[in-house]
C-alpha cells in the first residue's frame, strides 16, 4: 500500500519534471558572437586558482605575488598589447585548497561566470589534470601553469590551449643524469621521492636519462605527504651501498632528509631537486653544516641570495613587492610569481589581436627575456616546442649560499625529454 | 498567533507534507534551467555530496557508529566507476550498481570487526581507512592509474533530451540521489531502522527485546558504505578525474561535518549538510582568502552552539513554534507514554519482528516513529539515565 | 644487524614523538571524556609561540616554559569559550567543535607565521654517539626522558592527587561529581589547560626534528591517536607504550617487509591496533566500560 502511494507520487513528480524540462531555457544567453569573452578596449580578464587554504597553503604566496605584479602593471598604466590598445589586467583568483574538484569548480566559475579571457598560472599537477580537458574543449587559453609536469608541454596536439612555464621536472632530472655521466660514470644512486606524480615525474625522467649508461638506481624509498618524517627512509637508503643520493622532496621533507643524512654520517653525493632549494626555508633550517656540498639546478634568481642584491631586476622586484604586495619579499615564491607575471605581460604585448587565437599564437612563438631568471635563460617556445623555459644552471651549496659551478645548460632548448605519465 | 494543531498522519498533515515535497521537487527540477552552467555544476556537486553525507548519517545518525573513514568507501565507488569506464564498454546504470555492490561488500566486511568497537574507539580506528586510501590507490598502479589517477570523459547530453551537458549531468545526479534517498528513507523507517535506533539508544534494552545488535549494525555499515560508493561513482562522472589526492582524510572530516550540520538521524538533513560543506568554504575564502579557514572553522563551531541539532533540528524547532503535532489516538495508547516515544517504550511486537527483517508496513505507518527525535537529544537523555 | 638497531632507535625516536602527543589526548579524554582532534594543532600553535619568543631573543628553555605556561592558560580559555557551550551535548557535537578548532589554529598559524618551513632550535645538546654504524643522538634520549617524566607526573596526578581524583570523577559521571561538591567547570577547564600544556611540550620536542610548519602536528596526530587507541584512552603508560610500538613496528615493517615498503607502512600500526582492539576493545591498558541500562 505504501509503495503504491510512493509510486503514485513519483509518477506525479516525473510528469511535473517533464513539463518543466519542456518549458526550460531562460538562463544566461550564449556568447555574443564573434567577440571573445574577457577582453574589452580597456581590460583583459585573467583567472587563476591556487591553494589559499589547506595543507598546500605555502603556495598562496605565488597568488599574492602575481596579484601584486599585475597591480603594479596597472598602476603604471597597463599593458600595451600588440593591437595597439593599452589595457589593464584584471586577475581573478579563487581558492581550491589543492583539491581537483574545487579547481574544476573554480575554473567553470572563471570561464562561465566571470568569463575570463584566459586562465593563468593555475597551480598543481593533479588540479590542472582535472581541468585540462575542459579548457581545451572550450578553447580557453590555459597558460603558464605552476607545475613542472612534462605532460603540459609534450601534448600540444591533444591540449593546444595548455602550456606550462617552469622547466619540466624531467628536464631537471636529465641535467643531473648528464652531470653524473660526466663526473661519476658508474654511480650507484639511491632515490627518495614523494609518492605522487610530482615525485614520479622526476624519477621517470631520471630513469630515462640514465638508460644505457653505467649509472644505476640501487635503492628507492617513498614517502607520503602525510608522513610525519622521512628518517626511516633515509636510514634505509644509507645502507644501500649507494654513492649518490637523489633527494626528490618538498621543503619540509628536504630539510629533514638533509639533517638526517648528516646525522647518520652518510657521505654520498647529494642531489637536491630545485623545488626545495630555498636557503631560508630548507638549507638554513637543515643546518649550514649538513647542507655543504649539496648540488642542485636552478633557473630563477633567489631573492635571499646576497649576490643578487645589486641586480637591478631584483631591486625592482623588491621595491614592487614592498609597495603592492603583502608577503615576505625574500620568499622565493614571490620572485616566481613576479617572473611568471612578467612572461604573461610580454605575451600580451605580442598579442596582435584581441582574440584567444591571437593570444595562443603569441604564446606559441614567444621569445622573451625575463629579468628574474638567471642571466642567459630566455623564455622561448616555437613549432613543436611546448616548453617555455628549458635551461638551468648547476649550483652547489657552499658556506651559506648557492654557488653556480656550471654554465647555463641549454642543450635541451627545444627538446625537453619526456617524463612519466601520459 | 494561534498555533496550528495537526494530527500526525492525518489528512491535513499528509497534504502539507506532500505539497512541501512537491514544491521542493519542482524547484530541484527547475534549478538547472534558471542558473548558469557553473552554478548548476555546483548544485550537481552538492547532490553528489548529499548522497555521501546521507550514507554517513545512516551509520552515525541511526546507529551511533562514528566513522572518520568514509572517504575510503567514496573512493572505492569512484575508482570502480572510473576503471569500468576505462576498461569496459558499459551501459550507464551499471557502474552505479557495481560501485554500490563493491562498496557494500567491503563495508560489510569492515562492519564485522567494527562491531567490537564502541564510540570513540571506532572513530579513531576508522581514521586508518582514510589515511591508507591515497597510498593504496597509488600503489596498485596497473588498476588505479597510480598517482596520475584516471581521466574519463564526462557524459554528454544525448540529442533527444535537448539539454546542455551540465543540465544532463545534474539530472543524472538528481535521479540517482532521489533513488538513494528513497531507499534510505525506507530503510530507516522500516524494521531495520527501528532496530538501528533501538541499538543506538540503548543496546541492552534492545537486546532484551530480541534485537541482536550485530545484525542492524553490520547491515547499516554495509548500506552506508554502499551509498558512499554510489556517491563516489557520481563524483567520477561529474569531475571526470579520480586521483589519490582527492580522497584524503579531509574529505572524511568534511562528510562528518556535513552530517552533523545537516542534522543527525535525518534524511533530508544530508542535503543541507552537503550544501554547507560545498558552499560555505568557498564563501568564507571569498571573504578573506588568507583567513578563509579560520572563518570556516568559526562558523562550524558557532553552528554547534546555536543549533546543535543541525539544520533539521532547527527546522523542527521552528515547526514546533508554528504547529502542534498530535499523535493519533491509537498510537497514544500503543506507546503508553503519550506525546513522545523513546526507544525504551518501543512496542515490543514491532521490535521483536525486526530481527527477521520483515516490514510491517500494513499495520502502522513506520514513517513517523523517529521524526521527533534528533540524535543529540536522545544521547544526552542517555547520559542522564546513567 | 646494525640496520635493525638503527631502525629500532629511529622507531623509538619517532614513537616518543607520537607518545608525547598521545599523552595529551589521554589526559583530556581521562579528565573530560572528550577526544580532542585539535590537540595537535593546538600544540603546533604553542610551538610557534615558543618559536616567536626565541626569535625575540629568549633563551630556548625560557621560551619553552613560557609557551607551556601560556598554553595552560590558553587551553583553559578554549574550554571556557568553545567547549563549555556544548557541554552535555553528544560526543559527536564536541568532536565537530574540535574539528572547527583544528581549522582555525591551522590557518591562523599560517596567517601569522606563514606556511614556510622554520627552524626550531633544539633544547638538547647536539651530540651524536656512534657505535659502529649505529648512531644515537642526544636529542632522541632527551625527548624520551621528557616523555617518561611527563608520563610519571601524569600518573602521579591521576593516582595520588585530589585534583586527579576529581578529574576522574568528572569524566566518569559529571552529575554525581557535582553532587559530591566537585566544581565540575573548573576541573574541566583544568583538564583542557593541562592537556594544552602537555601538547606544547610535545610540540617543542617534535619541532627540532620534523621542522616547524603549520602542518607539523596533523600527521603526528594521526599516529598519536593510533598510539592512544592502542594503549587505551585512559592510560598514560598505555599511550607511551602504544607510541613506541607504533613507531618501531612501522619502521621495521617498512624496512623488512617488501610488500609494505615505505609507502604502505602507515598500514602497520593500524593493523596492530585493530588486532588488539578485537581482543581488548578498550586498548591494552584501558579500563573496561561497564554497561548499565
Amino acid at each position: 500500500m505504501r509503495y503504491h502511494r510512493q509510486l503514485r507520487s513519483l509518477a506525479v513528480l516525473c510528469a511535473a519534471g517533464l513539463l518543466l524540462t519542456a518549458c526550460g531555457g531562460g538562463r544566461g544567453g550564449g556568447d555574443a558572437g564573434g567577440q571573445d569573452p574577457g577582453i574589452t578596449e580597456s581590460e583583459v580578464k585573467l583567472g587563476g586558482s591556487y591553494p589559499l587554504s589547506g595543507p598546500a597553503s605555502a603556495y598562496a604566496t605565488i597568488a599574492q605575488a602575481t596579484q601584486a605584479c599585475f597591480e603594479q602593471v596597472n598602476a603604471e598604466g597597463g599593458v600595451r598589447m600588440g593591437d595597439g590598445v593599452t589595457r589593464n589586467i584584471n586577475f581573478i583568483v579563487y581558492d581550491d585548497g589543492y583539491e581537483p574538484a574545487r579547481m574544476l569548480e573554480n575554473t567553470r566559475r572563471l570561464v562561465e561566470q566571470d568569463r575570463v579571457f584566459a586562465l593563468f598560472d593555475t597551480l598543481g599537477t593533479p588540479t590542472n589534470s582535472a581541468i585540462v580537458d575542459y579548457v581545451n574543449e572550450r578553447q580557453v587559453p590555459h597558460l603558464y601553469l605552476a607545475t613542472g609536469a612534462s605532460k603540459w608541454g609534450s601534448n600540444t596536439e591533444e591540449w593546444p590551449m595548455t602550456i606550462g612555464w617552469q622547466p619540466a621536472y624531467s628536464l631537471e632530472s636529465a641535467i643531473y643524469a648528464e652531470y653524473l655521466k660526466r663526473e661519476r660514470p658508474g654511480a650507484r644512486v639511491a632515490v627518495l621521492y614523494q609518492n605522487d606524480d610530482f615525485g614520479k615525474d622526476y624519477l621517470n625522467g631520471f630513469k630515462q636519462a640514465i638508460e644505457g649508461s653505467g649509472i644505476q638506481i640501487v635503492a628507492e624509498e617513498t614517502y607520503q605527504v602525510t608522513d610525519p618524517s622521512v628518517d626511516s627512509q633515509v636510514v634505509n637508503l644509507s645502507r644501500s651501498n649507494a654513492d649518490v643520493f637523489f633527494n626528490i622532496t618538498t621543503p619540509k621533507f628536504a630539510a629533514q632528509a638533509i639533517a638526517r643524512k648528516a646525522e647518520i654520517g652518510w657521505d654520498a653525493m647529494h642531489l637536491l631537486n630545485s623545488v626545495s632549494t630555498s636557503v631560508g626555508s630548507v638549507m638554513e633550517p637543515a643546518g649550514a653544516e649538513a647542507s655543504q656540498g649539496i648540488i642542485s639546478a636552478e633557473y630563477i634568481k633567489d631573492p635571499s641570495d646576497p649576490r643578487v642584491q645589486d641586480d637591478p631586476a631584483m631591486q625592482e622586484y623588491k621595491a614592487a613587492a614592498e609597495q603592492y604586495g603583502d608577503f615576505n619579499i625574500e620568499n622565493e615564491y614571490g620572485t616566481f610569481g613576479f617572473a611568471v607575471c612578467n612572461t604573461m605581460v610580454k605575451t600580451l604585448e605580442q598579442t596582435e589581436e584581441p582574440t584567444r587565437e591571437a593570444l595562443m599564437e603569441a604564446v606559441r612563438s614567444i621569445d622573451a627575456e625575463n629579468p628574474l631568471l638567471i642571466d642567459g635563460i630566455r623564455v622561448k617556445t616555437g613549432e613543436g616546442d611546448g616548453f617555455p623555459i628549458e635551461s638551468m644552471q648547476l649550483q652547489r651549496f657552499e658556506g651559506e649560499r648557492w654557488v653556480p659551478f656550471s654554465d647555463v645548460i641549454s642543450r635541451y632548448e627545444g627538446n625537453t625529454p619526456a617524463g612519466g605519465g601520459e | 498567533m494561534k498555533k496550528l494543531t495537526l494530527t500526525r498522519g492525518g489528512t491535513a498533515h499528509r497534504t502539507i507534507m506532500l505539497v512541501t515535497v512537491l514544491v521542493l521537487v519542482a524547484v530541484a527540477l527547475y534549478l538547472p534551467h534558471y542558473y548558469a552552467p557553473y552554478r548548476v555544476f555546483q548544485f550537481t556537486e552538492v547532490l553528489v555530496f548529499a548522497i555521501a553525507v546521507l550514507s554517513l548519517n545512516l551509520l552515525t545518525g541511526y546507529t551511533g557508529q562514528i566513522s572518520l573513514g568514509h572517504s575510503f568507501f567514496f573512493a572505492i565507488g569512484a575508482y570502480t566507476t572510473a576503471v569500468m569506464f576505462r576498461d569496459l564498454d558499459v551501459a550507464f546504470v551499471i557502474p552505479f550498481v557495481v560501485a554500490f555492490v563493491v562498496a557494500f561488500v567491503v563495508g560489510f566486511l569492515i562492519g564485522i570487526p567494527a562491531l567490537r568497537l564502541s564510540g570513540v574507539y571506532l572513530a579513531l580506528v576508522t581514521i586508518a581507512l582514510a589515511v591508507i586510501t591515497p597510498p593504496l590507490l597509488t600503489r596498485f598502479e596497473g588498476l588505479t592509474g597510480g598517482s596520475q589517477g584516471i581521466n574519463i570523459d564526462t557524459p554528454t547530453a544525448p540529442a533527444w533530451s535537448g539539454l546542455a551537458d551540465d543540465q544532463w549531468l545534474y539530472y543524472i545526479c538528481l535521479v540517482v540521489a532521489a533513488v538513494v534517498f528513497l531507499l534510505a528513507r525506507n530503510l530507516v523507517r522500516g524494521g531495520v531502522g527501528l532496530s538501528m535506533t533501538a541499538v543506538r539508544d540503548n543496546e541492552l534494552a534492545a537486546r532484551t527485546m530480541g534485537v541482536n545488535p550485530a545484525v542492524p549494525k553490520t547491515r547499516t555499515f554495509a548500506y552506508s558504505a554502499g551509498f558512499a560508493g554510489v556517491a563516489g561513482a557520481l563524483y567520477t562522472l561529474v569531475v571526470g578525474l579520480v586521483a589519490p589526492g582527492s580522497f584524503t582524510i579531509i574529505l572524511a572530516i568534511n562528510l562528518l561535518v556535513g552530517t552533523v550540520v545537516g542534522g543527525m538521524a535525518t534524511i533530508a538533513g544530508a542535503v543541507f549538510g552537503a550544501a554547507f560543506i560545498g558552499f560555505v568554504p568557498v564563501y568564507t575564502s571569498g571573504i578573506n582568502p588568507a583567513l578563509g579557514g579560520v572563518i570556516y572553522g568559526a562558523v562550524v563551531i558557532l553552528i554547534m552552539f546555536v543549533m546543535p541539532g543541525g539544520v533539521m533540528g532547527l527546522a523542527r524547532r521552528i515547526r514546533g513554534w508554528l504547529v502542534t503535532l498530535e499523535e493519533p489516538a491509537d498510537r497514544r495508547r500503543a506507546s503508553g507514554t503519550g506525546q513522545t516515544e523513546t526507544a525504551g517504550s518501543l512496542p515490543a511486537a514491532r521490535a521483536g519482528a525486526v530481527d527477521g527483517g520483515t516490514e510491517q508496513s500494513g499495520t502502522t505507518d513506520p514513517g513517523t516513529a523517529q521524526d521527533d527525535r534528533p540524535g543529540e537529544q536522545t544521547t544526552t537523555g542517555d547520559r542522564r539515565e546513567n | 644487524m646494525s640496520l635493525l638497531i638503527q631502525q629500532v632507535i629511529g622507531g623509538i625516536a619517532i614513537g616518543s614523538i607520537y607518545a608525547s602527543l598521545a599523552l595529551a589526548i589521554v589526559l583530556i579524554h581521562r579528565s573530560t571524556g572528550v577526544v580532542n582532534i585539535a590537540q595537535g594543532e593546538m600544540a603546533m600553535f604553542s610551538t610557534y609561540v615558543a618559536w616567536q619568543l626565541t626569535a625575540w631573543g629568549w633563551p630556548i628553555w625560557g621560551a619553552i616554559l613560557a609557551a607551556v605556561g601560556l598554553s595552560l592558560l590558553g587551553g583553559m580559555l578554549i574550554e571556557r569559550v568553545a567547549i563549555r557551550p556544548v557541554e552535555g551535548a553528544s560526543h559527536l557535537t564536541v568532536l565537530i567543535v574540535t574539528i572547527g578548532l583544528l581549522l582555525i589554529f591551522n590557518q591562523a598559524a599560517g596567517w601569522i607565521w606563514s606556511f614556510l618551513v622554520k627552524d626550531f632550535p633544539s633544547p638538547f645538546p647536539g651530540g651524536v654517539w656512534a657505535l659502529g654504524q649505529v648512531r644515537l643522538s642526544a636529542s632522541t634520549i632527551g625527548v624520551l626522558v621528557v616523555l617518561l617524566a611527563s608520563m610519571g607526573l601524569l600518573y602521579l596526578l591521576f593516582q595520588y592527587t585530589k585534583v586527579g581524583l576529581a578529574m576522574r570523577a568528572v569524566a566518569t559521571n559529571p552529575e554525581s561529581a557535582k553532587l559530591v561538591g566537585i566544581r565540575v567547570g573548573r576541573i574541566l577547564m583544568l583538564g583542557w589547560g593541562l592537556a594544552a600544556a602537555l601538547g606544547a611540550l610535545s610540540g617543542v620536542m617534535v619541532a627540532p626534528q620534523l621542522f616547524l610548519t603549520p602542518n607539523l602536528m596533523f600527521s603526528v596526530l594521526i599516529y598519536a591517536i593510533a598510539a592512544a587507541a592502542l594503549g587505551g584512552l585512559d592510560s598514560p603508560g598505555g599511550a607511551v607504550i602504544g607510541g613506541l610500538v607504533v613507531g618501531v613496528s612501522e619502521n621495521l615493517a617498512a624496512t623488512y617487509i617488501d610488500f609494505i615498503g615505505s609507502d604502505l607502512k602507515v598500514l602497520v600500526p593500524f593493523v596492530i591496533i585493530i588486532a588488539v582492539l578485537m581482543v581488548k576493545p578498550t586498548g591494552l591498558f584501558g579500563q573496561r566500560e561497564v554497561a548499565r541500562a
